[in-house]
């Protein structure tokens, strides 16, 4: 497997949708690939930083679906 | 009100659903549970909406017809998948309709499209070539990021920046992201609300992933 190839195999990686074979492969070259490492972090950094992204999220202004609640139970 | 309980006896939704016991207090009519409904969701819905469409003003137009939506068919819901993949269905369903509609009065060239994005998750030319020591070996290694300033990774800007890069994500890669990482939905709940298979899904969680890094890196690296 090259560091090419590797890049690719990531989410894979991380979902465990990888086969054995393919995730030995892929172990086998962490342990002598310093700079496939570093991407492997990066890929991990950037899924956590999605994730922080979270707290900027903002509520949609909604208007008038107190009313559209209270027709909806009204009329049940 | 009745409690719960009483009400969720006869239509229990799947015992994992995080939101059963709002859904059994909405269906007595308890307003406050859908208040608090729209709270949890309505984020969420916001967001996968700004994927499809092009405005603030528009996506907030598509939540609330996607709340109206979700009145008139309550009633049908069964229980057979979670509410909160149920909302979703139903908001992406409408983001989508407006979308389309959206875009046929917009130029072809300014929309972002999944399908043209078949780019690697790293430009080739980071990769030796063929007459390289290590033919597809890295050319010259990733930077190790626990070597930066470590302001700089913590920096409200830095966040801002993967924010963005994440909204100019192509639309199905968008929602994907969106589902996945920043809300962190499980894959088997993402590709209902979507209707993919499990290795789509993963492919385009990958593209999505793979730009968003290439953001970051372009950022955190620059001089």
């Amino acid at each position: 497997m090259t560091c090419r190839e590797l890049v690719e195999l990531i989410t894979d990686y991380f979902e465990g949708a990888l086969d054995d074979d393919a995730r030995d492969e892929f172990d086998a070259h962490l342990v002598i690939c310093p700079g496939c490492v570093f991407y492997l972090e990066q890929m991990r950094t950037t899924i956590r930083f999605a994730h922080d992204v979270k707290a900027l999220e903002r509520r949609p202004e909604v208007v008038g679906l107190l009313e559209a609640f209270r027709d909806w139970s009204s009329a049940r | 009100m009745l409690e719960p309980t009483l009400v969720a006896a006869s239509e229990t939704p799947t015992p994992t659903d995080p939101d059963a016991e709002l859904l059994a207090r909405l269906r007595c009519g308890d307003e406050d549970a859908f208040l608090e409904l729209v709270d949890r969701y309505g984020p969420v819905m916001l967001r996968v909406a700004l994927s499809y469409v092009r405005t603030q003003s528009v996506a907030e137009e598509v939540v609330q017809d996607a709340w109206i939506g979700v009145l008139q068919s309550l009633h049908r819901f069964e229980g057979r998948s979670s509410l909160r993949t149920w909302l979703l269905r139903i908001l992406a369903n409408r983001a989508r309709t407006r979308g389309v509609r959206e875009a046929r009065c917009v130029p072809f060239s300014s929309l972002r499209r999944d399908d043209e994005d078949d780019a690697p998750a790293v430009p080739p030319e980071r990769f030796q070539g063929p007459e390289g020591r290590f033919p597809g070996g890295w050319a010259s290694f990733p930077t190790d990021w626990e070597t930066l300033p470590e302001e700089r990774l913590l920096a409200q800007e830095t966040l801002t920046r993967v924010d963005d890069a994440i909204r100019r994500l192509p639309q199905r890669q968008q929602e994907v992201m969106v589902l996945r990482d920043v809300e962190g939905w499980s894959s088997e709940e993402v590709c209902e609300v979507l209707e993919l298979s499990a290795g789509n899904q993963r492919v385009l969680l990958h593209r999505a992933r793979s730009r968003v890094r290439e953001s970051l890196e372009a950022y955190l690296e620059r001089a």
